[in-house]
């Protein structure tokens, strides 16, 4: 099988940022994707309702009530440029362009206050941002004993 | 004991049978004399080319759970109604379904299976080119670690067991072993992960350990003897045995090999189990032992005192089921149930146990425990580890409180 084969295919982004495409966009480019794309299900700002929150709660988790948001819990920001470039918008997915996808990662990157407005994310910026709950996680594998 | 319990079940049957037999002859008596219903006296249905239930049970189906609405239909569950079935074997129709967006309407001429990445010779199968490799058949359970997350309201749910513990089935899948095309692929030794991606709208995708590839995943291409349903991952999917649904990826387009794992949505922000101190469990892939009575169970109305067999399913991800046990006073004391499927690993495994109701208020339980000693845990020690928003692994007892009116009903104990 040759690479061309499998152009197009191989979307999957780990936190290196390996396999990053070309393109860039910044928060203020963004705002215009997420108010056509992605506010009537995430909210304004990010604020959630239908679908899932974006943004908020960080210093949330170890309270009584904790809100899990990309800014509260995500680890990794190329796992939002991975996410939705693979999966959204819900009812239209594969149709943004990289610039796009970079733009409104921008975007959910800014109002939970990890960016700024002008900040252009791309291959090289994307995969250096550095998320509140980066360390938060335990990894069970190999696994530890449960139960 | 368990031969009084016997004796009284003979006596009850036999009280059942002398009623059901006297009705039918007055009532089927004809002209000549002869006994027979309605429609022993006339010509029955002819023949159907892919068969469906009796119009009797159409009341058995599956639970949906759409918590996005009508906005994404297919984002959410379909859990299994398990109180209305028997055996070990899930009925292909009625088995849970957990989807991201809903399921693609896969051409299999079309369909490709990719595996890339860290590899001496990368690969690209059609679904007939899969089909050509020997295949092997086994008996496994899938659960979605989101099973019983229903069970973890404030206050109990009074819905049927399925409708909260029913992301859980267990088929007859035919497929691939992983190892196999991994072998002809040529894993680089750098290797030690590989991302696993389905065809659904949502490219659903999970990082899996290679030593789980290598051990007993399986491409699978057949569930119960046919091809898989479009719901259950048609023509594709990885099967992950005992690991958490989620991994399984359905509608399987790609498999790259890769040194670490990938961080996808689904291993980060979802799938993984928030702790009290404010960080998570990630990579949490075993499903834990479980078991949950589904004869009598939540909103079921015992018929009258006497005999009553309790039933219902364990399994663990570890292995082999070692034993159930069964309570009736709500974990005061426990008296082991009688096992079918026990000799099978990582399948639903039957439990049975005789009881006589004698129109007392009961608290019915079951505990688990697989053949690596883990024992299934009481709720509130389970709900201790994890924060207040635990969603996923919710392993623990379940408990159906019995009225004195014979009304059954889910409570916390």
């Amino acid at each position: 099988m040759s690479a061309q084969q499998l152009a197009g295919f191989d979307i999957s982004i780990p936190p290196s940022g390996a396999g990053l495409p070309a393109g860039s966009g910044t928060a203020r480019d963004g705002l215009k994707v997420y108010e056509q794309k992605c506010l009537a299900c995430h909210g304004a700002k990010g604020a959630g309702k239908p679908a899932d929150a974006l943004a908020g709660g960080v210093g949330s988790l170890a309270s009584k009530a904790p809100v899990r948001t990309v800014g509260s819990f995500w680890p990794y920001a190329t796992t939002l440029f991975d996410y939705v470039r693979r999966a959204m918008p819900i009812t239209n997915p594969l149709s943004l362009n990289d610039d796009e996808v970079y733009a409104v990662s921008a975007y959910v990157l800014f109002i939970n206050g990890i960016i700024g407005e002008d900040v252009a994310m791309n291959a090289q910026t994307l995969p250096q941002v550095r998320m509140p709950n980066r360390d938060g996680f335990i990894s069970d594998w190999p696994p530890r004993s449960r139960n | 004991m368990a031969k009084k319990q016997q004796g009284g079940r003979r006596k009850f049957l036999a009280r059942g049978a002398a009623l059901v037999s006297g009705a039918a002859m007055l009532k089927g008596a004809g002209a000549e004399g002869l006994a027979g219903e309605a429609w022993e006296r006339v010509y029955g249905a002819g023949f159907t080319r892919y068969g469906q239930p009796s119009r009797f049970e159409q009341a058995v189906g599956r639970y949906i759970a759409q918590p996005y609405g009508e906005m994404a239909p297919g984002s959410g569950s379909a859990l299994c109604p398990i109180e209305a079935l028997d055996g070990i074997i899930t009925p292909t129709s009625v088995h849970f379904i957990r989807s991201h967006s809903g399921s693609p309407d896969i051409d299999p001429k079309l369909h490709r299976l990719y595996i890339h990445g860290l590899v001496e010779r990368p690969l690209r199968f059609s679904v007939d080119a899969l089909s050509r490799y020997p295949m092997t058949t086994r008996i496994y359970f899938i659960e979605c670690s989101g099973n019983s997350l229903r069970a973890l309201t404030a206050q109990p749910a009074q819905v049927p067991a399925g409708g909260m513990h029913g992301n859980v089935s267990c088929n007859e899948w035919t497929g691939v072993p992983l190892r196999v095309l991994l072998e002809e692929a040529g894993v680089q030794p750098q290797a030690k992960w590989l991302l696993a991606e389905g065809a659904d709208s949502a490219h659903m995708s999970r990082s899996v350990p290679l030593e789980k590839a290598l051990d007993d995943a399986l491409i699978a291409l057949y569930q119960n003897g046919e091809r898989l349903r479009p719901e259950h991952g048609y023509p594709v999917r990885l099967l992950l045995p005992g690991w958490e649904g989620n991994m399984s990826v359905k509608w399987l387009r790609r498999i790259k090999l890769t040194d670490g794992p990938t961080h996808t949505k689904d291993e980060t922000s979802k799938y993984t189990d928030p702790l009290p101190d404010g960080r998570a469990l990630q990579f949490t892939y075993e499903m834990g032992v479980k078991s949950v009575i589904t004869r009598p169970s939540s909103t079921m109305q015992l018929a009258g005192t006497g005999f009553h067999e309790i039933s219902g399913i364990a399994w663990s991800g570890a292995g082999r089921i070692r034993r159930v046990e069964v309570s009736t006073d709500g974990g005061q004391t426990w008296a082991e149930a009688a096992l079918t499927g026990a000799e099978r690993a990582k399948a639903l495994v039957r439990f049975r146990h005789p009881w006589q109701w004698k129109g007392a208020a009961a608290v019915l339980q079951s505990r688990a425990t697989d053949e690596k000693g883990s024992v299934q845990p009481a709720r509130r020690e389970w709900q201790a580890r994890f924060a207040p928003d635990i969603r996923f692994h919710n392993n623990s007892i379940v408990s159906w409180a019995v009225g004195t009116d014979g009304s059954v009903k889910n409570v916390y104990a």
